[in-house]
């Protein structure tokens, strides 16, 4: 029906949407959202098997599968798609996600309004990551964001309206940064006299924003992306955000939504104003720095399981930043693969956090204590998640760190031995700190919380994961799995688009 | 070579690990055991012939027309490449030491699989809950630890370095409803992620420097030539980056002696040197069994094995060794005292593990080329050996008698020889052992040690011989409280203790016998530093063994005059030095002193801090602005009443001020 295949993935997401809105019961409700999922996840895989076999038959474009459509003509906004390697691999995990999120709300409240939401929300995410045009990219970022407000509001627990405004306002507050660089990028998309583009290929090749308005627009769009990937100090909205929000969207939000952030960061940031990248990236580099060993100390002495995570978020979200500011070949590959690595364990540990206080209703882990011994398996899946965290050899975890570890120390002794500055290599080596600092939070919690003696005599009648919750798991616990076992397919998928070539500013250094 | 071998022997404890794991609590205990004991011993077997293989086969892969043994690289798969040459691949290994230990992980480990059958079920016969779980934590140790001794470069090595530590957590916490055993592994694993942080950041150095992970490349040592020309990489930009005047200098010391101190201290935390011993005596809540394996044979001499795999590397910089010898030696002495005045008989053997594995440090930190060829090198990897029997021996000895009386201290114990005397014998043979007495095989490996340290100084030596009367002193010490002293209660009928079921008999015995004669293999034709063979009888200093055996009798005749029947003198010791007793008693506060900084400290002044910052002054802040907003808007609201006259009233003076403003301005 349509030539280009991209535009299944918000084809696909928008006939579901008209699916739930004819939906009469629940089991159709599910029956919709798994098989679109289901769907979504197989067009991934076959975008991903078909991408692979065009590099290996040589083709070297930046972005395959590119397509425009023209939308309002006098001032050249346009639906242009396009995907590269990363692009794939987050569509991929967007889509798993969004078939584990889909089985995690196996039994939620007002269960109609609840999809369509979370599938509008997720028609956001697909569109933004197969676009390549500024203006329709903010516009499926936008469409991501606002269903968050009432999918919290309305589903969430907990102290949910001051959640749920909170997290709407800073990121849109984030938003507003971010559109004024956007429309800033666009007005010095092309030389005096040229056809001003929204089109980010055709802009990094006119290459032609002046140093001046790089200094200016860079820090714009990368605050106001940052303020999505829980850049310190703007990361507020992610504790008390997770923490009201129901599983599904907990899990769609730290699992995805947070990757637009990063994504957004080096692919409009840092990729077209690659002088600024350069000059500035110190700043941010001190502040992402920091967010990866505050956020670690600050998860250590959390007491509710979603704000310890939602603290890990931070810090190995602020890891995923800190890594694309070395601006280094590998270590920007590691950040992508964190992305992948973090996106999947996090949803894992949300997805498990939700199915626990559905049972135990609490989520402190005082409270608790023993669960290993009454529900076994969705303990045994909270150790694997924890040991993913913690960065065990064989999980995703590992592989993501290191390749950034490398890749930072890298850039560190270069940058040292230049004479340019030891300020890379001091904050590498405060980065590896966080895997002493991760292990004790985690290991806290699973001590406390799966070990020990039984807290709480009630929890003795509790029962363990139903097969939806166990589908749910399985298939994330596989995909990290499949991640740290097999890096080096993720690695070469990556590695691609950073090269000198297409980002200049990695020839820089 | 077939990589066939090989790769079987790291895949059949991964495939049980998987298959115990997942369809464990399907099957029958029995089964499970069976499965996890035949799946060992078909490693060990392949292990034996590979490493035979190796030894034996004159194979030119193997051993050079001079005699020189070679490392022999069996395959290696890229796994993760970071760049061009800087690639985590994931090989094997074959050289003298990683066949060794092939040998000695696969031999204790089949020992200890073999020997859980009976420990793990209680005296009627009923089997220790989550039986399965240990056997699959057993097989994914041991696929870790032998994935660890033969990876061909270094990062391999740290990621199994990881899954050691992973594996080791999750033994020791096997009692996981049992709190003290739950806070011990969390201590282990948490204390030797601290000592990963330095390993990792000195790989991190390193191959910076050398750009290449691979140990071929770092440490390969050229037939025939000098000693000091070790071709580092085969990068020529880098190939003399740490050799002659250029060597690239980090405050006051050369990067090189960075990296590998730093990577000495991931060493440190597996081998529970000193100040990051505090784990090992804990780790003892894990099965008694799993002490044996991971806490006294195999996982706990990784750090020895990585010093041994890099010493080439070592022996450049003379600074990193001294450094190895230094921690080695207060190790080893710190953890003889503190053994002497512990009740548990668990931690007593804790402590002489530790003690025991400074010994194999010190030996490898004061072995050099000229001095007697390297002996000090072989006398580690050769300790390395008849350690692992002995000490296996004596924890799985430690652990018949914990599960006949119920208890871990010998004041529940005492005059058990003549109940349990397979036990008592084979006990014995261990303590021999390790005391050094001629013809056991520690007394062999622990006088090259000696020897090896009289090169390095009469202090080394004198300092050490005393650490080897202490190491006798107290064994013997330990002997006579479980075996002698007195008779402690009556004790008969049927819940007279009595030996236990073959299943760990058998294991006591073959280890008392290894033990008995491994002084006796001709170990220096097999390892030395640099593969060339070893005549170990031309470097034999009869005065040394003269002096290390007086000693070890004398203290033996100590102990005996002191604990062999019920008398005042040990308490007359006690109280003739109550401060050096409360000290060793109590550790020398090192346990108390961590819990200061972890909690008082990491906790009370950094975590804490940082959370009541973020909730207060951060998230105040983005708090503040909504508040200020809500207020401003509150503040003007007013102003859009809807009231007409309101408006008009506004326009008006709005007017009025504007044409005040216009007629000043012309005006």
């Amino acid at each position: 029906m349509f030539s280009n295949i991209l535009i299944y993935f918000v084809v696909i997401p928008l006939l579901m949407l008209a699916g739930l809105a004819l939906c009469r019961n629940i089991k159709q409700i599910r029956t919709v959202a798994v098989v679109g999922s289901l769907a979504l996840t197989g067009l991934s895989v076959y975008l991903l098997m078909d991408y692979l076999a065009l590099r290996a038959a040589g083709e070297t474009a930046q972005m395959l599968y590119t397509d425009s459509w023209s939308w309002f003509a006098p001032l050249n906004i346009n639906l242009s798609v396009g995907v590269d390697g990363i692009s794939v691999a987050m569509l991929l995990l967007s889509s798993i996600i969004l078939l584990t999120g889909s089985f995690a709300s196996w039994k939620i409240d007002q269960p109609k309004e609840f999809f369509l939401w979370l599938v509008l929300l997720s028609t956001g995410v697909f569109g933004f990551f197969i676009s390549i045009d500024l203006f329709t990219m903010f516009m499926f970022y936008e469409v991501a964001l606002i269903p968050m407000y009432l999918l919290i509001g309305v589903w969430g627990s907990g102290n949910k309206n001051y959640s749920a405004m909170k997290l709407t306002l800073m990121l849109m507050g984030g938003s507003a940064f971010l559109m004024l660089g956007l429309i800033g990028i666009y007005y010095h998309s092309a030389p005096e006299g040229g056809q001003l583009t929204w089109n980010i290929l055709e802009i990094a090749q006119n290459n032609s924003i002046e140093k001046g308005w790089q200094y200016f627009l860079f820090p714009m769009t990368f605050v106001g992306f940052g303020v999505l990937g829980a850049m310190f100090p703007f990361h507020t909205w992610s504790p008390d955000g997770h923490a009201s929000a129901p599983t599904a969207v907990s899990m769609l939000h730290a699992g995805v939504l947070m990757k637009l952030g990063g994504y957004g960061c080096f692919r409009v940031a840092i990729y077209l104003m690659p002088t600024a990248a350069n000059d500035l990236a110190w700043i941010f580099l001190i502040l992402t720095g920091i967010s990866v060993v505050y956020g670690a100390f600050s998860a250590c002495v959390q007491t509710d399981l979603k704000y310890i995570n939602a603290y890990s978020s931070v810090s190995h979200c602020g890891l995923v930043l800190f890594a694309i500011l070395m601006l280094n070949t590998t270590a920007m590959t590691g950040a992508i693969m964190q992305m992948l690595s973090h996106g999947l364990m996090t949803a894992l540990f949300f997805a498990l956090i939700g199915m626990i206080y559905g049972r135990t209703h609490t989520r402190d882990i005082r409270m608790m204590g023993g669960l290993m011994k009454i529900m076994p398996f969705l303990a045994v899946c909270y150790v694997i998640a924890g040991m993913a965290s913690l960065g065990l050899p064989g999980l995703s975890g590992f592989v993501a760190e290191m390749t950034i570890f490398v890749g930072s120390f890298e850039q560190g002794m270069a940058d040292y031995l230049n004479g340019t500055g030891s300020l890379r290599l001091v904050f590498t080596i405060i980065a590896c700190c966080s895997i002493v600092i991760t292990a004790v939070y985690i290991l806290r919690v699973v001590g406390k919380l799966l070990l020990g003696p039984v807290q709480d005599e009630h929890h003795l009648q509790l029962t363990d994961a139903t097969w939806w919750e166990r589908t749910s798991t399985v298939t994330l616990i596989l995909c990290v799995a499949a991640i740290g076992c097999f890096p080096n397919f993720f690695a070469d998928l990556i590695k691609f688009t950073f090269s000198p070539e297409i980002f200049t500013v990695l020839g820089m250094n | 070579m077939e990589a066939t071998i090989p790769v079987l022997i790291l895949a059949i404890p991964l495939f049980m690990f998987l298959l115990l794991g997942l369809l464990g609590n399907k099957m029958s205990h029995k089964l499970a055991g069976i499965l996890g004991t035949a799946g060992m011993g078909v490693t060990l077997v392949l292990a034996y012939i590979t490493a035979f293989t190796y030894f034996f086969s004159g194979s030119a892969d193997f051993i050079s027309e001079t005699g020189q043994r070679l490392q022999y690289v069996v395959f290696n798969v890229d796994w993760l490449q970071f760049y061009e040459n800087l690639v985590i691949r994931l090989g094997f290994l074959l050289d003298p030491i990683s066949a060794l230990l092939l040998v000695v992980i696969t031999t204790i480990s089949f020992m200890v699989h073999l020997y859980s059958n009976g420990y793990m079920r209680d005296h009627h016969g009923v089997w220790e809950k989550g039986f399965q779980r240990f056997y699959a934590f057993l097989s994914l140790f041991s696929f870790s630890m032998l994935g660890l001794v033969v990876a061909t470069n270094i990062f391999q090595m740290y990621i199994f370095w990881e899954l050691v530590g992973a594996s080791s957590y999750l033994l020791i916490g096997f009692y996981y409803t049992k709190p003290s055993a739950v806070s011990a592994s969390k201590k282990a694993f948490i204390v030797t992620r601290f000592a990963d942080l330095g390993f990792l950041i000195g790989i991190l150095v390193l191959s910076y420097y050398t750009g290449t992970f691979n140990f071929t490349d770092l440490t390969s040592v050229p037939a025939g030539e000098n000693i000091y020309s070790i071709s580092l990489t085969t990068s020529e930009h880098i190939k003399n980056v740490f050799a002659g005047s250029a060597a690239p200098m980090f405050m006051g010391a050369s990067v090189l002696t960075w990296a590998l101190v730093l990577i000495f201290m991931g060493g440190m935390g597996k081998s529970a040197m000193m100040p990051l011993h505090i784990w090992l005596p804990d780790a003892m809540e894990g099965p008694t069994p799993v002490s044996a394996l991971i806490h006294a044979a195999t996982m706990v001499v990784a750090g020895v094995y990585l010093v041994a795999r890099l010493f080439p590397l070592y022996l450049m910089e003379e600074a990193s060794l001294n450094i190895i010898t230094v921690v080695g030696a207060i190790t080893a002495l710190y953890a003889a005292m503190v053994a002497c005045t512990q009740v548990d008989i668990k931690r007593v053997l804790a402590f002489s593990t530790i003690s025991q594995i400074a010994f194999m440090m010190v030996s490898l930190g004061v072995a050099r080329p000229e001095f007697h060829e390297g002996l000090g090198y072989m006398a580690s990897m050769f300790h390395l050996f008849t350690h692992a029997m002995f000490k296996a021996l004596l924890f799985l000895g430690a652990g018949a008698l914990i599960h006949a009386i119920g208890s871990n201290d010998y004041t529940d114990m005492h005059g058990l020889r003549k109940y349990m005397p397979v036990t008592h014998i084979t006990f014995l043979i261990g303590c021999l052992a390790i005391a050094g007495i001629i013809p056991f095989s520690g007394f062999f490996s622990k006088d090259e040690i000696l020897s090896s340290c009289l090169g390095n100084g009469w202090v080394a030596y004198i300092w050490m011989s005393f650490v080897a009367g202490l190491t006798a002193f107290y064994m013997f010490r330990l002997y006579y409280l479980i075996f002698w002293w007195k008779e402690h209660k009556v004790r008969e009928g049927h819940h007279a203790p009595h030996d236990q079921p073959w299943t760990m008999t058998v294991p006591l015995v073959i280890l008392a016998a290894v033990s008995v004669v491994a002084g006796f293999v001709p170990f220096g034709n097999l390892v030395s530093w640099n593969g060339e063979p070893y005549d170990f009888m031309a470097h034999f200093d009869w005065n040394v063994a003269a002096v290390s055996l007086l000693v070890a009798v004398l203290a033996i005749a100590l102990a005996t005059k002191m604990y062999i029947k019920e008398n005042p003198l040990p308490a007359k010791m006690k109280n003739a030095l109550p401060n050096l007793w409360r000290w060793c008693h109590h550790r020398f506060y090192w346990d108390e002193l961590y819990i200061f900084i972890t909690h008082k400290i990491i906790f009370g002044c950094v975590s804490r801090p940082i959370a009541w910052f973020d909730r207060h002054i951060i998230d105040g802040t983005m708090d503040g602005f909504a508040y200020i907003t809500n207020k401003a808007s509150y503040a003007i609201r007013g102003l859009q009443s809807g009231n007409i006259q309101m408006y008009v009233w506004v326009y008006l003076i709005g007017a009025l001020l504007l044409g005040t403003i216009a007629a000043v301005c012309l005006i």
